[in-house]
């Protein structure tokens, strides 16, 4: 399956493993970034509803 | 309609959003098509054997490392000059992404140059000059971290920005400016149209440089819709406190 790559196997091997590794990283915590913001933003926009609805109706 | 229309921060979100999840695939798509075909199909270099697969790692990562940091640079001036938070705050967004793009570029440089040059690493100026990048890249998102008023923070390092453009400038033409070192000239120079690049392991570079380049344009509008979405908590708790 995977190629011949003779002596510099290792070489070789070792940038693809590190740089998907990377690249999966970075995504990774983008997106877990991205959900907790938006989860957070959600409860706190809820909270300044609470605390404004009561004020309206004064 | 104008395209500063997308600086106002909920038009940003309500555009991109559902942009995004596509962008990002479309990147993995090409990126699993470039690196597959590279990897499984493409032959030795006569001369560098097996290493040359390397390249579909490190030539779009080390373009997309300099270029991030050139989107940076625009986002920047149009901070200093328009005072748009959108565009401070893709210029923030950019950062890591970046990072990890230079981060691929040093690695995948040093595993390739020791079997090549019989050196991990050289003083070179185009390898010194991507280092000093590298680092700008660590104090531009340590300076966003360190300083707690948001427009301070995007005046600060919109200016380490643009000093920084100087080592980006460096890292792209330094082995045009001083004629030694090891590293060869840029493998795929698009202003002459000349390369030094056979078409069997042109292709699929090319895929892997759109790949690459897709994907840090699906990062970054994610990461600016995340950073509005930071700042207008922060805005919310701030007026709830006061």
């Amino acid at each position: 399956m995977i190629p011949d790559l003779g002596k510099y196997a290792i070489e070789v091997l070792s940038a693809y493993v590190v740089s998907i590794a990377l690249l999966v990283a970075i995504v990774a915590l983008f997106m877990r970034r991205a959900k907790k913001m938006r989860v957070q933003l959600a409860q706190v926009e809820t909270r300044v509803k609470a605390i404004k609805e009561p004020m309206d109706g004064e | 309609m104008s395209i500063w229309e997308y600086a106002n921060p909920k038009k940003f979100i309500a555009t991109t959003t559902p942009v995004v999840p596509w962008v990002l695939w479309l990147s993995v798509a090409l990126l699993a098509i470039g690196l597959i075909w590279g990897f499984f199909f493409t032959p030795d270099d006569f001369r560098q054997g097996s290493t040359v697969k390397i390249i579909y790692l490190h030539v779009p990562a080390a373009l997309m490392a300099i270029n991030a940091w050139f989107m940076m640079l625009v986002a920047s001036l149009i901070w200093l000059v328009r005072r748009h938070h959108v565009s401070a705050l893709a210029a923030r967004a950019a950062a890591p992404v970046g990072v990890v793009m230079t981060l691929i570029a040093l690695f995948t440089g040093a595993v390739w140059g020791q079997p090549m040059w019989g050196t991990w690493w050289a003083w070179d100026p185009r390898l010194t000059s991507f280092l000093i990048l590298f680092l700008f890249y660590l104090g531009y998102i340590a300076l966003w971290q360190a300083i707690e008023d948001p427009d301070t923070a995007a005046d600060l390092t919109s200016v380490l920005c643009i000093v920084g453009s100087v080592f980006a400038m460096l890292s792209r033409y330094a082995v045009n400016f001083w004629n030694q070192g090891l590293h060869q000239g840029t493998s795929v120079p698009v202003v002459t149209g000349g390369r030094s690049v056979a078409d069997v392991f042109f292709v699929p570079l090319v895929v892997c440089m759109v790949a690459f380049g897709t994907l840090f344009i699906a990062l970054v509008l994610m990461g600016t819709a995340t950073e509005i979405r930071a700042r207008r908590i922060k805005a919310l708790e701030t007026r709830m406190r006061g």
